[in-house]
């Protein structure tokens, strides 16, 4: 996995509430069970017409978010389906960072699995950078893992929350399965025990 | 000893490894996998032909790919929906990295009246609490109109708990449960069931145990509810009007407006004035046996009135008993397709689909934008309300036809 360190980059407003998993990558795309090229559907249905058409007001599709490594979204963002594909399709698309004031929790995990940060901060705090995010390209948002920081383009500071875990996780690269695997033992003797007190499991 | 949560004593039962930070490597008992093949006549819904099979037991860990893992939580059993990358984590390790969520109670109080179901009252607490009210929580539901409900029941009631945000759902495991669960094909036998037996006695939240969140809701107060707009929190009982965006607050007048327009509704207008093209009466949340049976009871004799009407049983097991107990009949007698067992509809994946401005009274979980097809337009309501809006044409308060 890719480390995540610092970013500095343009920011998509998207403050529309309880943006779902269906809304952030359609299901006709989760058929597939490769990780990349989900990112021209990313948003498919609010970003183009029946005909396959850009729809011109869709934020992603104005010049000035194209290339987007941020999203502001609105509440609650990700709620919905479990399977990866929203993930994948926003980290394909080049998203590496998302603020919100609240994430749904399998959506949450699954961001930190590929890389990507979600940042949860107060209304307030969202309400700055949202305002800030519209303001185009020339606003540059920037995310600092390491300090646990967002700054807004002129310079305001937002401290975030994270688990020290995940932290270590995305600065590093790390990936879960070999970590995992160096506390092989304890499992080994958790499973030993768990089959002589619940056999029947 | 300080009192637990089941939640608690679920947990403590299956943490592998714990570091410092409190991370913990969660022990996995059962990982279910998605679809049964369909030859067979076990095939169906994961989510329905588990519990069917025997495979989810009350006390353990359960992991699916996919969200709505959370029914197997009816049994007592911690139930997690996970993704991909999870998945694989529980295929090479036998375990998942979690730390521990905090625990909410949800207590339904008291009986529910006539015409009202399990899927109104999980609607209900969604509606009372939102669709992120759950975040970082497990919750329990309890109370005397949970104990109430069927098995069938507490499982539409937990589905539903990934909806409300939360990581899993719960209900302790009694004699129902028990009653339940024995003698399926993989449900432990002789020596063995009476060993789980014991155990699984001893999984229910002790006096005094602290939740970091109480809701209480009381049974009577719940109707029979319907969504009218495109988040599962969009409840409200059929007897009310659709809400006017300014009614809500900060981002969700946007929201509101959004939906209304999507949904094609006008704020004023009386739910029941509200007209259906189709019907669909299915899915992991309301495709089981009881379900069926719930809305054959309203159907028995009467037509229908919408475009299209089809019941798809979650598996075909309930298919089969549902032909035995002669509720196809009535269905195919109403004027409904009678279906194959499987997701169908729920999630359009297949020719399934409502097409652009469809109208769909439906039994499933998600009425989010285009879930059931490009611009269709979806009122989840149960099964009992999805029958008399087949009747009626239009959504109807059930207990008008009771
Ligand atoms: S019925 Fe619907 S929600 Fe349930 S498993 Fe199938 S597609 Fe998912």
């Amino acid at each position: 996995m890719e480390k995540f360190s610092k970013i500095s980059g343009v920011a998509a407003p998207l403050p529309l509430v309880n943006i779902d998993t269906d809304m952030i990558i359609p299901k006709q795309f989760l058929k597939t069970i490769k990780r990349s090229g989900l990112g021209v559907n990313l948003f498919d249905e609010m970003r183009y017409d029946r005909q396959g058409n850009e729809i011109a007001d869709f934020v992603l599709n104005k010049p000035a978010y194209r290339q987007a490594q941020i999203l502001v979204a609105g509440d609650n963002f990700g709620c919905g389906s479990s399977r990866e594909h929203a993930p994948w399709a926003l980290a394909d698309f080049g998203i590496k960072a998302i603020i919100s004031t609240s994430f749904a929790d399998i959506f949450y995990n699954n961001c930190f699995k590929n890389g990507m940060l979600p940042i949860v901060l107060p209304q307030e705090a969202v309400d700055v950078l949202m305002k800030d995010a519209e303001k185009g390209s020339n606003a540059r948002i920037e995310v600092d893992l390491e300090s646990q920081t967002v700054t807004s383009s002129d310079g305001q500071s937002f401290k975030f929350e994270v688990d020290a875990f995940k932290k270590h996780c995305l600065l590093n690269g790390l990936d879960d399965i070999g970590l995992t695997m160096e506390k092989a033992k304890s499992i080994d003797a958790f499973e030993a025990k768990a089959a002589m007190e619940r056999p029947w499991a | 000893m300080s009192p637990k949560t089941l939640y608690d004593k679920i947990w403590d039962a299956h943490v592998a490894h714990e570091s410092e930070d409190g991370t913990c490597l969660l022990y996995i008992d059962r990982h279910l996998v998605h679809e049964y093949p369909v030859s067979d006549v076990r095939q169906g819904i994961v989510h329905i032909v588990g519990p069917e099979q025997g495979w989810t037991l009350p006390g353990m860990t359960v992991v699916c790919g996919d969200s709505h893992t959370a029914t197997h939580g009816a049994f007592g059993s911690l139930a997690h929906g996970i993704g991909t990358s999870e998945v694989e984590h529980v295929l090479a390790t036998q375990t998942l990295i979690q730390k521990k969520s905090k625990n909410m109670k949800v207590e339904i109080t008291g009986k529910l009246r006539p015409g009202v179901t399990a899927k109104d009252i999980t609607l209900s607490v969604i509606g009372a609490t939102g669709t992120a009210g759950g975040t970082g929580y497990v919750i329990e539901y309890c109370g005397e109109a949970i104990r109430d409900l069927s098995m069938e029941g507490r499982m539409t009631v937990c589905n539903m708990a990934i909806e409300g945000g939360a990581r899993a759902g719960l209900i302790a495991p009694d004699e129902k449960t028990f009653e339940y669960v024995k003698g399926r094909p993989h449900a432990p036998k002789g020596a063995a069931w009476e060993a789980a037996l014991s155990y699984w006695q001893t999984l229910y939240t002790d006096e005094g145990a602290h939740f970091d969140k109480v809701i209480t809701i009381k049974g009577e107060d719940i109707a029979p509810v319907v969504t009218w707009g495109t988040s599962p929190e969009d409840v409200l009982p059929i007897t009310a009007t659709v809400p006017a965006p300014e009614s809500f607050k900060g981002g969700k007048v946007e929201a509101a407006q959004r939906s209304l327009d999507y949904m094609g509704l006008t704020a004023g207008q009386k739910l029941t004035d509200i007209e259906i093209d189709t019907v669909f009466i299915g899915s992991c949340t309301n495709g089981r046996i009881e379900d069926l049976r719930a809305a054959a009871e309203i159907l028995k004799g009467k037509k229908i009135k919408v475009k299209r009407a089809m019941v798809v049983p979650g598996s075909g097991l309930v298919r089969a008993q549902a032909e035995e107990e002669g509720l196809a009949q009535i269905f195919i007698d109403a004027g409904f397709e009678w279906r194959l067992a499987g997701c169908s509809m729920c999630l359009a994946m297949n020719p399934d689909q409502l097409s652009e401005g469809e109208r769909c009274a439906s039994t499933s979980n998600r009425n989010f934008e285009g879930r059931q097809g490009y611009k269709g337009r979806t009122h989840l309501v149960s099964p009992a309300m999805a029958a008399a809006a087949a009747i009626t044409g239009h959504l109807t308060d059930v207990r008008e036809m009771m």
